[in-house]
C-alpha cells in the first residue's frame, strides 16, 4: 500500500507525517509512506485542508494525528 | 439570575472554607477571583467552542467557496467572506489549499484576501476570552473592528488588481468536484464534541497561566507600570506594538491572557487590540507558507494594508476608550 501526507509544511503536517511512520513501523503495515508540499494536488482532489492522508492515492478522514486516530484511519482506508 | 453564581459559589467555598483564607485579605480575594475566573472562562470556551463548531459543520470551506464565487456586490462580498471567516476553523497549514482554492473557484483575489485576514484574526476563541476576561463590550469591539478591517484590505487590494503577483501555477489547478459528505447530527455532534476537547485542551494552561498572572499582578506590582510605555498618550505605542506582534506566532488563546496582565498595568486598551490583532493576523510563520502561492510584492502590501488597518484601529479605540 502506498500511503502520502499531502501538507503546507506547517507543524500539524509533519506531526501527521511522522505519526503515520510510527503506526506503519509499530503495526508492521507493508507500506511506503512519502511526504508531499505539493498542495496544488489537495485542491485537484476537491478539498481544501491541510494536512491530507491518501491511502493509494485516495484521500481518507483522520480525526486527529493521535496514533489510534491514525491508525484507523489507515486500516479504514484500505478496506 | 447569573448563570455563573454556581461558579462563583464554588470559588468562595474552595477559598474561604477549604483554605481557609480570611475573607477580607488580598490574598483571599485573588485566590477567589483566580478560581472563578479560570473555571468559568474555560467552561464558556467549552460551550461556545462546541455550539460554533456545531454550525460550522453546515459551512465546510468547500460551500463556502462556491456560495463566495457566485455573489457579485464588491464590499458586500469582502464583508461577506470575513464574516465566514470567524465561522472557519484555521490553522496556517489550511490557508494555502484554501487561497488556491478560492482562486480556482473563481472567487475574487480582493475576497478570498478579506477571508484570509478575517479567518486568523477573528474566531470564537477570542471571542469567550475577551469577553471572559474584559467583559462582552470589548468582545464585540474587537470582532466589529478585525471584520472591518478585513472587509476594507480585502476591497482595497481588491481594486489594486494584485492577480499578477499571485504565483500562476495556482491559476493553472483544476479541481475535482469533491463528493459532498451527508452529515448526520451524530456527525455533526461528534465533531463538534471533539473539536471542543481538542481547543480546550491545547488552551486551558494559557487560560490558567493569564488568569493566574493577571491576578497575582493585580494585587502586587504597580498599576501605572506600563502607563508611561504604553498608555493612550504615548504616540508611539500602537505602531510600536503591532512591529512587536509580526514575529511573535501565536494564536488568541495565548495572546489575550498576556494582553489581560498589560493592560491590568496600564496598556491602553487600543493599542492592546492592536496587539492582539498584529499576533494574530501578521504572522511571520504564515507568511513563510503564504510564499508558496504569493508573490513577495503581494504579501508585502498584503502585511502594510492590513497593518495600517490595525494601526487606524489601535488609535480610534485609545481615542474613544483611553484606558
Amino acid at each position: 500500500m502506498k500511503i502520502s501526507v499531502l501538507g503546507s509544511g506547517c507543524p500539524t503536517c509533519m506531526r501527521l507525517h511522522e505519526t503515520v511512520k510510527n503506526v506503519v513501523k509499530n503495526e508492521a503495515i507493508d507500506a511506503e509512506v512519502e511526504y508531499s508540499d505539493d498542495v496544488a494536488r489537495i485542491v485537484e482532489l476537491g478539498l481544501m485542508h491541510s494536512p491530507v492522508l491518501l491511502v493509494d492515492g485516495k484521500p481518507v478522514d483522520v480525526k486527529s494525528t493521535s496514533e489510534k486516530d491514525v491508525k484507523e484511519a489507515i486500516l479504514g482506508g484500505a478496506r | 439570575m447569573d448563570i455563573f453564581a454556581p461558579i462563583q459559589w464554588l470559588a468562595d467555598w474552595l477559598t474561604y472554607t477549604v483554605f481557609h483564607i480570611a475573607k477580607t485579605t488580598p490574598l483571599g480575594s485573588t485566590v477567589d477571583f483566580f478560581i472563578y475566573d479560570s473555571i468559568k472562562i474555560i467552561l464558556l470556551l467549552a460551550v461556545i467552542i462546541f455550539v460554533v463548531s456545531y454550525i460550522r459543520s453546515f459551512f465546510p470551506a468547500e460551500k463556502t467557496k462556491k456560495f463566495l464565487s457566485k455573489a457579485k456586490f464588491p464590499v458586500v462580498n469582502n464583508f461577506l467572506a470575513a464574516l465566514i471567516g470567524i465561522l472557519t476553523p484555521f490553522c496556517s497549514c489550511s490557508a494555502v489549499p484554501l487561497f488556491i482554492g478560492f482562486v480556482e473557484a473563481g472567487v475574487p483575489l480582493g475576497v478570498t484576501l478579506s477571508f484570509l485576514i478575517s479567518a486568523p484574526m477573528v474566531n470564537e476563541v477570542a471571542l469567550v476570552l475577551l469577553w471572559g476576561l474584559f467583559g462582552w463590550k470589548i468582545a464585540v469591539i474587537y470582532i466589529v473592528s478585525g471584520v472591518t478591517i478585513a472587509t476594507i484590505a480585502g476591497w482595497v487590494m481588491g481594486k489594486l488588481k494584485l492577480e499578477k503577483w499571485v504565483e500562476e501555477f495556482v491559476y493553472k489547478v483544476k479541481s475535482v468536484q469533491a463528493d459532498e459528505k451527508k452529515l448526520t447530527i451524530k456527525d455533526r455532534v461528534d465533531y463538534a464534541k471533539r473539536y471542543a476537547i481538542d481547543i480546550v485542551k491545547s488552551v486551558w494552561i494559557y487560560v490558567i497561566i493569564g488568569v493566574g498572572l493577571g491576578a497575582l499582578m493585580h494585587g502586587y506590582a504597580p498599576n501605572d507600570l506600563l502607563v508611561k510605555y504604553a498608555g493612550p498618550n504615548n504616540f508611539f505605542a500602537v505602531p510600536l506594538a503591532v512591529l512587536i506582534g509580526i514575529p511573535l506566532y501565536s494564536n488568541a488563546a495565548g495572546t489575550i491572557p498576556i494582553v489581560s496582565v498589560l493592560i491590568a498595568k496600564g496598556m491602553a486598551m487600543g493599542t492592546a487590540l492592536a496587539f492582539m490583532m498584529a499576533v494574530t493576523a501578521l504572522s511571520l510563520p504564515e507568511f513563510i507558507i503564504l510564499k508558496k502561492v504569493l508573490k513577495p510584492k503581494l504579501i508585502a502590501t498584503y502585511a502594510s494594508v492590513v497593518g495600517v488597518g490595525i494601526i487606524f484601529t489601535g488609535y480610534l479605540f485609545n481615542l474613544i476608550i483611553g484606558h
